[in-house]
């Protein structure tokens, strides 16, 4: 008598290759997806790419009246608010996510892990009114003309700080995209962090090591690369964010040393400009636009890749 | 006519209309896509045309650059745009276009001490201020136009319209207009390089930095300004007549406008002579197919348009929108008849 019975293993057989060709096709679903939206917004910027070669890069005019185009204004705007953002979240998420696992109460654990959580389900465009009709008047009000008045004389440092408070601007902006990607990296982080075996933090706490210490020398060498991976996709949401940043940014095509003054992102550009472009190179230029946040992202991942590939090379000599 | 009567017209176009359609044995939707700036309105009379009718009109409001390529694509039976197009333009496309709501742009500013309709300014005055050379409210040429008003020396800050709109075409034609410099350095479109200043996203936008900064002026539509009950300027016209925004003074611009010249509607309301003309005022415009390829939609389009020109004015009164000067009304139903065929046969035979 057989163990299996052979018309339950056929049935198994097939079950098995179904499922593995519906999972092989979700997969190539997604690079399918990706392809043809790299193809398409290559097909749509090509106009604009061919018009101006690499000239769009490098330029700051960007002039729907003359039809001239050029996306240095709008990159500049991209990555600098995106990197105002991360300097704010980053610590601001990492405290969370290490008070959350080492040092809270547990009655309070829970409460502060929802809220965390229900941050991050805050629409968008909820963040953009708030930031323009609450956050900008105090910035504004209070906290700009402060930052004119002591560090607006400082050598070098103080270019980042003149011209009037007009509470809408890059630096705006970028508190505004702290907020919005702060779950992500709480969140992820938190949960990397509980990861981390408790026998070996318990190891840490036995040789006389500091919470601090614990954190730093055994939680976060362990859980180094849910960290990466929790900013990269913090950083991923402020570079594409549109709605909220369209708000409180000012939509200025200009580069201007200061934070305080009203700037422009890729996506904003976008948005403000997309519904009422006429004209086949204006169109063309805002794909062409759609086309670099693209390259950005795609970079700023491969650049996540290779850095956690080098850390973990790194890591393997040392043991 | 009495409301008697009118009802008993409504109802018998009500069945009228309903003969028709169990006649063709399908109700024809009429879909529209384009300007943001007139949606409200247009969504209005939809509304109360589907409620008279049965025949819904459906509008996507994506923006009149949206529109036009969405009407050359022939997705929809009408496209709708805040700049009229070019007859030339036109012609190659094989489209009609004609006007079908009238509205203004009001400069608002937020200086202390000022009211609604106390500051007087000028196209020239608009201009240099968004281009950054007058800089503070006693600005000299200020002065010279308000002599009794209490002007400070505030900073002023210029706030504008980031995304691309129908109000920052007019604005934009009109300072043009009146700035040889304005037009040579900046120009008119639904998005310009400004020089200085700051963008704010849509009306709601403009209208909450400028009240929240002290010295700013922006620009808003008139319903918004009235609606939010803003601090609006006066402005010098063409005519050098001091105007005040108001529906009156908007309907005196399209009135004065020489539209029997001008070919293919192609006229921009901006800067209008006349002793009532308020100088930002424009139109907003339907396209349509001369040939169209679906008569029937095309037909069904036609009769919504005019229902909204006879019935659809006082809807618009009460969202501040201004109704086209009847003289007008006559000549573009003599357009739909004349330009307007299927087949060698006009599509539209009413009055």
């Amino acid at each position: 008598m057989a163990i299996i019975d052979p018309r339950h293993a056929a049935k198994q057989l097939i079950y098995e290759r179904v499922f593995r060709a519906a999972t092989l096709c979700a997969a190539i679903l997604v690079l399918l997806i990706l392809g043809g939206v790299a193809i398409s917004l290559l097909r749509g910027a090509w106009p604009a790419l061919q018009h101006f070669g690499f000239a769009f890069v490098e330029r700051e005019i960007w002039n729907p009246v003359t039809d001239e185009y050029g996306a240095l204004a709008p990159i500049y705007g991209t990555v600098l608010t995106s990197v105002i953002a991360m300097l704010l979240a980053v610590p601001a998420g990492f405290g969370i996510a290490l008070f959350l696992t080492e040092l809270c109460p547990p009655l309070l654990k829970r409460p502060i892990g929802v809220a965390v959580e229900l941050l991050a389900a805050v629409p968008s465009i909820i963040f953009g009114i708030w930031g323009l009709f609450v956050l900008a008047p105090v910035l504004q009000r209070y906290v700009q003309p402060w930052l004119i008045a002591h560090l607006g004389g400082l050598p070098v440092a103080g270019a980042l700080f003149k011209g009037p408070p007009y509470g809408i601007g890059l630096l705006t902006a970028g508190v505004v995209l702290a907020i919005m990607v702060l779950p992500f990296i709480a969140a992820t982080m938190r949960d990397v962090f509980d990861t981390v075996p408790q026998m070996l933090k318990e190891s840490g706490y036995g040789l006389g090591a500091t919470t601090w210490e614990v954190m730093w020398n055994v939680v976060v060498p362990h859980s180094r690369v849910g960290i990466v991976g929790g900013i990269m996709l913090g950083l991923g949401r402020a570079l594409g964010e549109t709605m909220a940043v369209t708000f409180v940014i000012g939509n200025a095509h200009r580069i201007t040393a200061s934070l305080l003054a009203p700037g422009t992102t890729i996506s904003s550009t976008i948005a403000n400009e997309f519904t009422e472009a006429v004209g086949d190179l204006y169109t063309s230029s805002l794909i062409a636009l759609g086309l670099l946040l693209f390259l950005i992202t795609f970079s700023v991942i491969a650049a996540a890749q290779a850095m956690l590939r080098r850390l973990e090379r790194r890591a393997g000599v040392a043991v | 006519m009495s409301t008697f009567s009118k009802s008993i017209i409504k109802r018998l176009t009500v069945m009228t209309v309903a003969a028709t359609l169990s006649a063709a044995a399908a109700a024809v939707d009429i879909s529209g896509a384009g300007a943001t700036f007139p949606y409200p309105i247009y969504a209005k009379w939809a509304d109360a045309y589907k409620k008279l009718t049965g025949v819904g009109l459906n509008y996507q409001s994506i923006g009149s650059g949206g529109g036009i390529k969405q009407i050359k694509a022939k997705t929809v039976t009408f496209g709708a745009s805040d700049m009229p197009l070019k007859p030339d333009d036109l012609k190659a496309a094989g489209l009609l276009q004609f006007p079908m709501i009238i509205g203004g742009v009001v400069p608002v500013v937020n200086v202390k001490g000022i009211q609604a309709g106390q500051l007087r300014l000028d196209g020239a005055i608009v201009a240099g201020i968004y281009l950054g050379d007058i800089t503070q409210w006693n600005d000299p040429k200020i002065k010279a136009l308000n002599p009794k008003l209490a002007l400070p020396g505030t900073a002023i800050a210029p706030v504008y319209r980031s995304d691309g709109s129908g109000t920052n075409f007019l604005f934009t034609d009109y300072l043009s207009k009146s700035s040889a410099k304005f037009n040579s350095s900046i120009g008119a479109n639904a998005s310009v390089q400004w020089p200085a200043g700051i963008g704010a996203k849509g009306n709601e936008g403009v209208a909450n930095m400028t009240t929240q900064t002290d010295g700013a002026i922006g620009y808003v539509e008139y319903a918004y300004a009235k609606q939010n009950k803003m601090a609006y300027t006066l402005l010098t016209n063409k005519s050098g007549a001091v105007v005040a925004p108001s529906a009156e003074s908007f309907q005196a611009a399209a009135a004065g406008a020489d539209w029997a010249k001008a070919d293919s509607y192609y006229l921009i309301l901006t800067d209008q002579a006349g002793a009532n003309s308020w100088p930002i005022t424009g139109a907003s415009f339907i396209l349509l197919y001369k040939q169209p390829s679906d008569a029937a939609s095309v037909g069904e389009a036609l009769k919504f348009f005019a229902w909204a020109y006879k019935d659809g004015a006082s809807m618009a009164a009460e969202l501040d929108y201004v109704p086209l000067p009847a003289t007008l009304i006559a000549q573009v139903k003599k357009t739909w008849t004349t330009e307007i065929t299927s087949g060698g046969h006009p599509l539209w035979s009413g009055t």
